[in-house]
């Protein structure tokens, strides 16, 4: 349990998901911020206006999915590095994930899936790696994985 | 013997944004620092800051230092580095050691930001050389370089635990395991997400029944804790490390406040000992004020804000009030505000109804 040992559990999770996925473009940044701490750099590097933490910077964010583009840069942008972008619109699940570690992955590369309890579940593969002065040394991975991992795959180890 | 108006005794995050606003209004300012850098603890920090925009929210904490030092760059803010301010004495003279020499300054008004220091635990063994607080292994590897060891244990769950714990993961070490006694996790959640994910188990109930090795630490043995915080007898396992890490909580730096004479009060909410203030951070001495952890354990961010808010009160205390002293100061006030408001900051706003006072009240 999250409280306990930091794995979230998969109804929260799947809540989430589920509202990307019955969003009209099925894609959209999935925002892991499940307790009230003071802190508001999802909304405010928000280009699009789509994420709200109101009305004080303790509530968790809510996102509209009607304005999110899956842009990417409040996952760059977070602090807890805990929002990623999911597109299920296509025949692999596209995410958008941020990730600090050395060595960075190059485009081709195919490395591992990873659940939230830290267990390899799956194949990813980098389509793409944007590393921009912006973004202050956290890298944005988008990854290719099977859709079956969908509400499962977190991040990728190299 | 040299006057000054102010003298601000430590140049991290609080008593930077101090030595701002005050030379800003016009104060003549000294900022005095023990290490040979500014920044306090920020120089270290090399993940992303919580909080808003106006705390450098999604910065991280390394690239604020120069943010800061920025805007007093062309301020007339006398820096002094690598000097320990060793006393206050009557009439707020301080006796300052830089380098070989010793001096004494006279000032019109002290600020106290001298930040906090970690507390240790006690168990058998605990100075065996690899033992470490978890601040002393982030200074190793994010100033020094200095990788601290190959596999480490990490013992507290808040937010500096899992932080350095997350550091030592980018730094190479093998973080087997993070420990705390609490039932529940004390530091942020998502970053406790971050390393469940690098498959880093956190196990709370726990702690570290003794330390084992000849001459180094070579592995902990860990146990279960009961609803009373007791070991439970059977539950033991070994782990093997050559480090552990002690981080469960910091406690003010007092010192010097006591020593000035300021009335202080045990606050186990804000870290231990803590001097007494009223609304402008001013202690129970008359011209003696506080800023960040030194009143109170808290993050970085309200650090900042403290800091920024004691150098305008000390200002307008020493007659050179800023022409937008009122408007600036409700600002501030509303961004400690939102920084406290959420449930995270209970413990702290609790601790801080019990130390502040109303001067007028009392006097």
């Amino acid at each position: 349990m999250l409280e306990t040992n930091g794995i979230v559990q998969a109804e929260l999770i799947n809540e989430k998901i589920d509202a990307v996925l019955s969003s009209s473009k099925k894609s959209g940044a999935i925002l892991e911020c499940y307790q009230e701490i003071p802190c508001n750099p999802c909304s405010t590097s928000c280009p699009f206006d789509a994420i709200q933490v109101e009305p004080d910077i303790n509530q968790t964010p809510v996102i509209d999915y009607d304005l999110c583009t899956s842009c990417g840069i409040c996952v760059y942008n977070c602090p807890g590095l805990a929002i990623f972008v999911v597109d299920a619109n296509k025949e692999k699940a596209v995410f958008k994930i941020s990730y600090e570690l050395l060595p960075i992955p190059e485009k081709g590369d195919t490395v591992k899936g990873v659940n939230r309890a830290g267990e390899v579940i799956c194949d990813a593969n980098v389509v793409r790696v944007r590393n921009s002065k912006v973004q202050e040394n956290t890298v944005l991975l988008h990854v290719e994985v099977d859709h079956k991992y969908l509400r499962d795959f977190v991040t990728v180890r190299v | 013997m040299r006057e000054i108006e102010l003298v601000i005794v430590g140049g991290g995050p609080a008593g930077l944004c101090a030595a701002i606003t005050a030379s800003q209004s016009g104060v003549e300012t000294l900022l005095v620092e023990r290490d040979h850098q500014l920044g306090g603890q920020l120089i270290k920090q090399t993940h992303m800051f919580f909080g808003s925009e106006k705390q450098y929210a999604s910065k991280r904490g390394l690239y604020i230092t120069d943010i800061l030092l920025d805007e007093i760059k062309d301020s007339d803010v006398e820096i002094l580095t690598g000097a320990t301010v060793l006393g206050i004495y009557e009439n707020k003279v301080l006796t300052i050691l830089h380098e070989d020499n010793y001096m004494k300054i006279k000032a019109k008004n002290i600020i106290i930001a001298t930040g906090a220091s970690e507390k240790v635990l006690a168990f058998p063994n605990n100075d065996l050389p690899g033992i470490y607080g978890a601040g002393a292994v982030q200074t190793l590897m994010n100033v020094y370089g200095i990788k601290p060891g190959e596999d480490v244990i990490m013992v507290g769950a808040g937010n500096i635990g899992l932080i350095v714990s997350y550091q030592m993961i980018q730094a190479g070490v093998n973080v087997k395991a993070v420990l705390d006694a609490a039932p529940t996790i004390g530091g942020y959640l998502v970053h406790a997400s971050k390393l469940t994910r690098l498959g880093v188990p956190i196990m709370t109930r726990h702690s570290i029944k003794e330390a084992l090795g000849d001459g180094a630490l070579e592995k902990v043995v860990v146990w279960e804790l009961d609803d009373k915080w007791q070991g439970i007898e059977g539950t033991e396992q070994e782990i093997e490390v050559d480090v552990a890490c002690i981080s469960v909580g910091l406690t003010p730096l007092i010192e010097l406040l006591s020593m000035a004479g300021c009335e202080m009060k045990y606050v186990p909410e804000l870290g231990g000992n803590v001097p007494v203030i009223d609304h402008n951070h001013e202690t129970s001495m008359e011209g003696i004020f506080v800023a960040g952890d030194v009143s109170g354990v808290e993050e970085a961010s309200s650090a900042m804000v403290e800091g920024y808010i004691t150098g305008l009160n000390s200002a307008k205390n020493l007659g050179k009030e800023h022409h937008n002293h009122e408007e600036l100061l409700e600002d501030y006030h509303k961004q400690l505000d939102d920084l406290r408001s959420g449930p995270v900051g209970d413990i702290i706003r609790e601790g801080i109804e019990k130390i502040m006072v109303d001067k007028h009240v009392r006097d």
